[in-house]
C-alpha cells in the first residue's frame, strides 16, 4: 500500500499519483494532513484513499470512482464537485461539503458548517449530525439526508432535490416545504442511511422537504408583470 | 483574505513558549495575508498604575533616549524605552491613560499602537515570515497572544493599515473579512469624539468597540452590539488583558476553528495553524457557531 507523508512530499505530487491510471485498484494511506488543503483532488480511478488526520480545503474535489475516508475533520469545500465514488468523514465537515456535486456518495458522520449541499446536482449526502444555515441553497437533485438538525433557511430557492431531516428544522429558506412521507420516500431514506453505514435509529421521526416548483416555474397568472 | 491566530496559554508552564507558537501558527496562515503581519503579545505587566505603551516612529534616527527623558520630567516617575525597529515599547510610572493622552498631545508625529498594563502590539508591512523575525516574535512568553496576516482588499497597504488596532486600553482586535457600512460609521463614531488612524475598514470596528466600552458595555455588550450595527463579513479576534474572545459573523462567511487541550486554547482561520501546537492530536476541535460570542479568561 503506498504511504504518502504530507510532512515530506507535496500534496501535488500526491494528487498526480491519484491521476494515473495505474492507480486503479490501489490504496493509499496518507498521514500528516494537518490540515493542508487540496488532498486527494481529482482522484480519477476505482482507488481505496484513507487519510489519517484532519485535512484543510477542498479535500477530494471532482472525485470520481475513488473511496475517500478522512479519518479527521474537513475544511471548507470537502467533495465538492464530485461526480462519482464514496467520500467519508470521520469527524466534522466545515463550510459548502459537496457543493455543486453531480454523483456519487458523501458521509460526513459528524456535523457540517453552512450550506452543506449547496448547488448540488445529483449528489447524495448523508449527514449523521446537523448542518449549519443555508443548506441545500438552489440544491437541483440528488438527496440530503440530516440525522440531526438542520440550520436557518434550509433548502432555500432550491429546485429537485429531496431532504430528509431527523431533527429539527431552524427555519425553512424560500419556495421549501415540507412533503409527505410516502412509502416510496421510507424505502429511499433506508437504502441512503444503509449505503451510508449510519444508523438513525427509528426513521420514522424524518421528515420530507422539497421545493415548492413557485419559485423557477414561469407562472401564467403573472404574465401580465413581466 | 486575511489569517487571524489567537494562542492562550493555560498551562503556565507553557508561558515561556507563547512567542515560539504564535510565531508558528502566524508562519502558517503567510498564504492568507502575504502583505503585512502584526501581534498583540500580552506579557510581563507593569505594577498597577503604571503604563505600558508601544508607538511607532515613521523616523528611523528617531531620539528615543530624547523622548524618555521627556516622559520622566512630565510625570516625575521613571521611565524606560525597549526599541524595536520602528516601534518601541514604553514603560512609564504613570497610569495608561494619561500617558496615552500625553503622548498624543505632545508628540504627534508618534503612531500609539497599544496602551495599557500588558499589552504590546507591533505591526510591519511585508511577509510575515519577514515579521516574525525582524520583532524576534518566538522569543516572547506571556500568557495570551493574537496576531494577524493581511491581504488588503479595503485599503492601502502600510504598517499603520496592519493589524491588530488598539479598541482600548490593554483592547485590540484583529479582523478577517471587510465591512460595507464602514464610512458611515467612521463619521458617527467622529462626532462621538473619536479619531482614526486610517481609512481601514477593520479600525471602524475597533473604534466602535472602543466606543462601546466607554460608554460602560462589558466585553460581550460590545459585541452583541456590534452584530446589530457591523454590515458585513468578519471573523473577529478581541484580546483583552486577562484573554481573549472570538465572533462571527450571523451568515459565517468567514472562517474560524478552534481548539481546546488542558495547556492551552486556540483559535485560527485555518486548522493548519493550530496543527503546529502541541498535543493538538488531543485537542477538542471545533468551528464556533455564527453570531455566537466564545471566550477564554484567565481564572
Amino acid at each position: 500500500m503506498p504511504t504518502f507523508d504530507l510532512k515530506d512530499v507535496d500534496v501535488r505530487e500526491l494528487n498526480q499519483a491519484l491521476h494515473d491510471e495505474a492507480s486503479a485498484g490501489a490504496e493509499f494511506k496518507i498521514i500528516n494532513p494537518n490540515g493542508k488543503h487540496s488532498v486527494a483532488v481529482g482522484a480519477m480511478y476505482s482507488t481505496q484513499i484513507d487519510i489519517e488526520g484532519h485535512v484543510g480545503y477542498y479535500c477530494a474535489g471532482m472525485n470520481q470512482q475513488a473511496t475517500v475516508t478522512v479519518h479527521g475533520n474537513a475544511g471548507s469545500g470537502c467533495a465538492e464537485n464530485m461526480t462519482s465514488g464514496q467520500v467519508r468523514v470521520k469527524g466534522n465537515a466545515s463550510q459548502y461539503c459537496g457543493a455543486t456535486a453531480h454523483g456519487g456518495l458523501l458521509v460526513v458522520e459528524g456535523d457540517t458548517a453552512a450550506r452543506c449541499g449547496i448547488s448540488m446536482k445529483g449528489v447524495d449526502i448523508v449527514i449523521g449530525g446537523s448542518v449549519g444555515n443555508m443548506s441545500a441553497f438552489m440544491a437541483q437533485s440528488g438527496h440530503l439526508v440530516i440525522c440531526g438538525d438542520a440550520g436557518e433557511a434550509l433548502g432555500d430557492s432550491m429546485y429537485e432535490a429531496r431532504i430528509y431531516v431527523g431533527g429539527e428544522v431552524a427555519s425553512l429558506g424560500a419556495d421549501c416545504i415540507e412533503k409527505p412521507i410516502k412509502s416510496e420516500h421510507e424505502a429511499e431514506l433506508k437504502e441512503l442511511l444503509g449505503q451510508a453505514g449510519i444508523d438513525a435509529g427509528d426513521i420514522s421521526r424524518f421528515r420530507r422537504y422539497g421545493s415548492a416548483r413557485k419559485l423557477y416555474n414561469f407562472n401564467i397568472d403573472h404574465a401580465g408583470e413581466y | 483574505m486575511c489569517g487571524i491566530v489567537g494562542l492562550f496559554i493555560k498551562n503556565p508552564k507553557m508561558e515561556a513558549e507563547l512567542g515560539k507558537y504564535l510565531s508558528l501558527m502566524l508562519a502558517e496562515m503567510t498564504d492568507r495575508g502575504p502583505d503585512s503581519a502584526g501581534a498583540a503579545i500580552y506579557h510581563d505587566p507593569v505594577a498597577v498604575g503604571a503604563a505600558k505603551v508601544t508607538v511607532l516612529s515613521e523616523d528611523p534616527e528617531y531620539r528615543w533616549d530624547a523622548l524618555t527623558q521627556e516622559l520622566q520630567q512630565a510625570f516625575g516617575q521613571d521611565a524606560a524605552v525597549a526599541v524595536h525597529r520602528d516601534q518601541a515599547v514604553l514603560k512609564i510610572g504613570t497610569n495608561p491613560a494619561d500617558a496615552q493622552r500625553w503622548l498624543q498631545d505632545n508628540h504627534p508625529e508618534l503612531r500609539i499602537n497599544s496602551a495599557g498594563e500588558s499589552i504590546e502590539i507591533f505591526k510591519g508591512k511585508g511577509s510575515p515570515i519577514e515579521f516574525i523575525k525582524n520583532f524576534e516574535l518566538a522569543s516572547y512568553s506571556g500568557s495570551h497572544a493574537l496576531g494577524h496576516t493581511r491581504m488588503a482588499t479595503e485599503s492601502a497597504i502600510t504598517t499603520e493599515h496592519s493589524h491588530p488596532f488598539s479598541t482600548g486600553l490593554d483592547l485590540c482586535l484583529v479582523h478577517n473579512g471587510s465591512l460595507s457600512n464602514h464610512n458611515r460609521l467612521r463619521e458617527v463614531l467622529r462626532k462621538r469624539g473619536l479619531t482614526f488612524q486610517t481609512d481601514n475598514d477593520s479600525e471602524v470596528a475597533a473604534g466602535y468597540l472602543a466606543w462601546r466600552l466607554h460608554e460602560g458595555d462589558t466585553l460581550d455588550q460590545a459585541l452583541q452590539n456590534a452584530l446589530r450595527d457591523l454590515d458585513g463579513f468578519y471573523t473577529f479576534a478581541i484580546g483583552s488583558k486577562d484573554g481573549f474572545a472570538v465572533l462571527v459573523d450571523p451568515i459565517g462567511c468567514k472562517p474560524a476553528v478552534m481548539a481546546e487541550t488542558e495547556d492551552w486554547a486556540a483559535m485560527s482561520s485555518e486548522f493548519r495553524a493550530i496543527a503546529t501546537l502541541p498535543g493538538v492530536d488531543q485537542a477538542k476541535i471545533w468551528e464556533p457557531t455564527p453570531a455566537k460570542i466564545y471566550s477564554w479568561h484567565q481564572e
